[in-house]
């Protein structure tokens, strides 16, 4: 068996979630190559080379690529997809734009977000919003998967795979780039982060998630919210931690001011440690909570601050 | 220009699900159905653009059990003007619905195709992006604003981090992210109305399509729950905990 994976990038770099769907593909079994799309894309070729079991980093450099647009994405993965057994990538929205172009091109199913491997062709992946998990086997010649990444732990990076360049160019006279407005933040990324600290509509208003950010400071966390506080525009969207929003897994999750609906549950159930902060004790997330403490957050969050 | 909504049947969003007792699926027995809730969101946005002129007809389409001809109704009393079911009691999966809905753009040639990102039972998020790319018409996926103007069409994305704008020429597929509009609730007189609008009634084998994938569904289960923990006191015996007992700190 051998296995493309393709590379997610943030702004040119390699993201951390490639070194969890790596895992993946080890965990899957065979030969991994990794494709890196985009344009100005070498110091992610490097990086990509480093992560360990990978054999050959395919380099797919040109201005076609840049913003991984799906239409000439799709094209170049249909064009170097023979040969493979398995493509994957993660379930970012670059990988969920992506794969289903090329599934459907290759007249094969996909599956989606896929948090684990029971064998080459069979894997676990949630449905109905992490409410059940489902059991499936592809009979189909070329697996198509999309990662969950928090399902995987990132492999290391000490390895050294050969960089071969990509020659193909696709053709889009389709799609362009118009815009990008990207959240500004010195604070590691919500998916990757080792703890990561959340506000929901008990914050109140967006100033007041500001008593966040110096706990955010002293333990290296990552602010999300809740859907509550995103619909009500407390902070921007990219911050939702929920089925909808990002899905995250850190080592710590500590829930400020949420109630704990059965949505912002699904995107953090899977912490290794939660910890609750609410003025209400019947509030459900309690039931998920390792530690809860009731209480008034606006008391609570600059004790802790000044505590930690 | 005209519209090509498509909707999907699925379990309420309220409902809590449970997992059969013999794992092989959900249970759907006697449990209320709705409309998905970013098909809702797609045939909204469909039934503005008419309200706003750009587009001429609005065209609801679904794949599906009989039943699923409830969702249709609901979508022309939304102000769709006509639905097609393509009626099918298997189990459809994002290909198979992909392949016939290209055959349903074939044959009715719509400038835009409007879908829901994601339904919420399977929640695959691929059949956009599939029928995309099986007529070869561009995508904008995951959208909280469409702009038409003229030719193009200007697609703005929810993507990690942020929000993307890409142009596409028309025709093209979008499918819709929950913050693309809110929608309106059908009046009853709508609803009337809605049950006189033309619906017209295919089966797979009309289009020539095989329904049938080669992904089998070995087992459903219901995910590992996690326990309560305990309630501290005070900040100090929560970092106390954190510190000394979860050694996360």
């Amino acid at each position: 068996m051998s296995i493309l994976v393709l590379a997610d990038l943030h702004e040119g770099q390699l993201a951390g979630a490639t070194a969890h769907v790596v895992a993946a593909a080890q965990a899957i079994g065979g030969d991994i190559d990794i494709l890196i799309a985009g344009e100005g894309v070498q110091a992610a070729a490097d990086a990509a080379a480093k992560l360990d079991g990978v054999n050959k980093v395919r380099v797919a450099d040109n201005a076609v690529y840049a913003h991984q647009l799906a239409e000439p994405m799709g094209a170049l993965l249909v064009e170097l997809s023979d040969g493979y057994s398995h493509v994957l990538a993660s379930a970012s929205t670059t990988g969920k734009n992506v794969l289903p172009r090329l599934a459907a091109l290759k007249d094969v199913s996909q599956l989606s977000d896929v948090l684990g491997v029971e064998s080459a062709d069979t894997f676990l992946r949630p449905i109905y919003a992490g409410n059940a998990i489902a059991t499936v086997k592809s009979d189909d010649a070329l697996k198509v998967i999309t990662i969950r990444t928090t399902g995987f732990d990132a492999v290391g990076e000490s390895g050294s795979a050969t960089i071969e360049a990509v020659d193909f160019v696709a053709e889009n006279s389709q799609s362009s780039f118009v815009k990008e407005e990207l959240a500004q933040s010195d604070r590691p990324e919500l998916g990757g982060a080792k703890v990561v600290i959340s506000g929901g509509r008990g914050m109140g208003n967006g100033e007041n998630f500001k008593l966040l950010d110096g706990i955010a400071d002293k333990l290296g966390a990552a602010i999300g919210a809740s859907r509550a506080a995103v619909d009500a525009g407390f902070v921007p969207n990219d911050m939702q931690v929920g089925q909808t929003g990002k899905i995250v897994a850190p080592d710590l999750y500590i829930a400020v001011g949420i109630s704990g609906a059965i949505q912002h549950l699904a995107g953090m159930k899977d912490s290794k440690v939660i910890v609750a902060i609410n003025k209400d004790d019947e509030a459900p997330i309690f039931q998920v909570a390792d530690y809860g403490l009731v209480g008034d957050l606006f008391e609570i969050l600059p004790e802790l601050e000044s505590k930690l | 220009m005209k519209v090509l909504v498509a909707v999907k049947r699925v379990i309420d969003y309220n409902v809590k699900i449970r997992v059969k007792a013999d794992h092989s699926d959900v249970d759907l027995t006697n449990v209320k159905m709705a409309m998905n809730p970013f098909c809702e969101i797609a045939v909204e946005e469909a039934v503005r653009l008419k309200e706003k002129g750009v587009a001429t007809e609005v065209v609801a389409v679904t794949v599906g059990p009989k039943a699923a001809q409830e969702q249709l109704r609901t979508a022309l009393a939304l102000g769709a003007d006509r639905a097609i079911h393509i009626e099918t009691d298997e189990r459809a999966e994002s290909l198979a619905v992909a392949k016939l809905l290209a055959k349903v753009v074939d044959e009715e040639q719509p400038g835009l195709v409007i879908l829901g990102k994601q339904a919420i039972d399977t929640d695959n998020n691929q059949t956009g992006q599939m029928l995309a790319a099986l007529t070869n018409l561009p995508q904008g996926t995951f959208a909280s604003e469409v702009a038409v103007d003229g030719e193009k069409v200007n697609v703005t994305r929810e993507i990690d981090g942020g929000l993307q704008t890409v142009a596409l020429t028309l025709p093209a597929i979008v499918t819709t992210d929950l913050r693309l509009n809110e929608p309106r609730y059908a009046k009853l007189p709508d609803i009337m109305k809605a049950k006189k609008k033309p619906l017209d009634v295919k089966t797979p084998a009309d289009y020539g399509v095989e329904v049938a994938s080669k992904v089998s569904l070995l087992k459903v289960e219901s995910p590992a729950e996690r326990k309560g923990g305990v309630k501290v006191a005070s900040v100090d015996e929560l970092i106390d905990k954190l510190k000394n007992e979860a050694k996360v700190l």
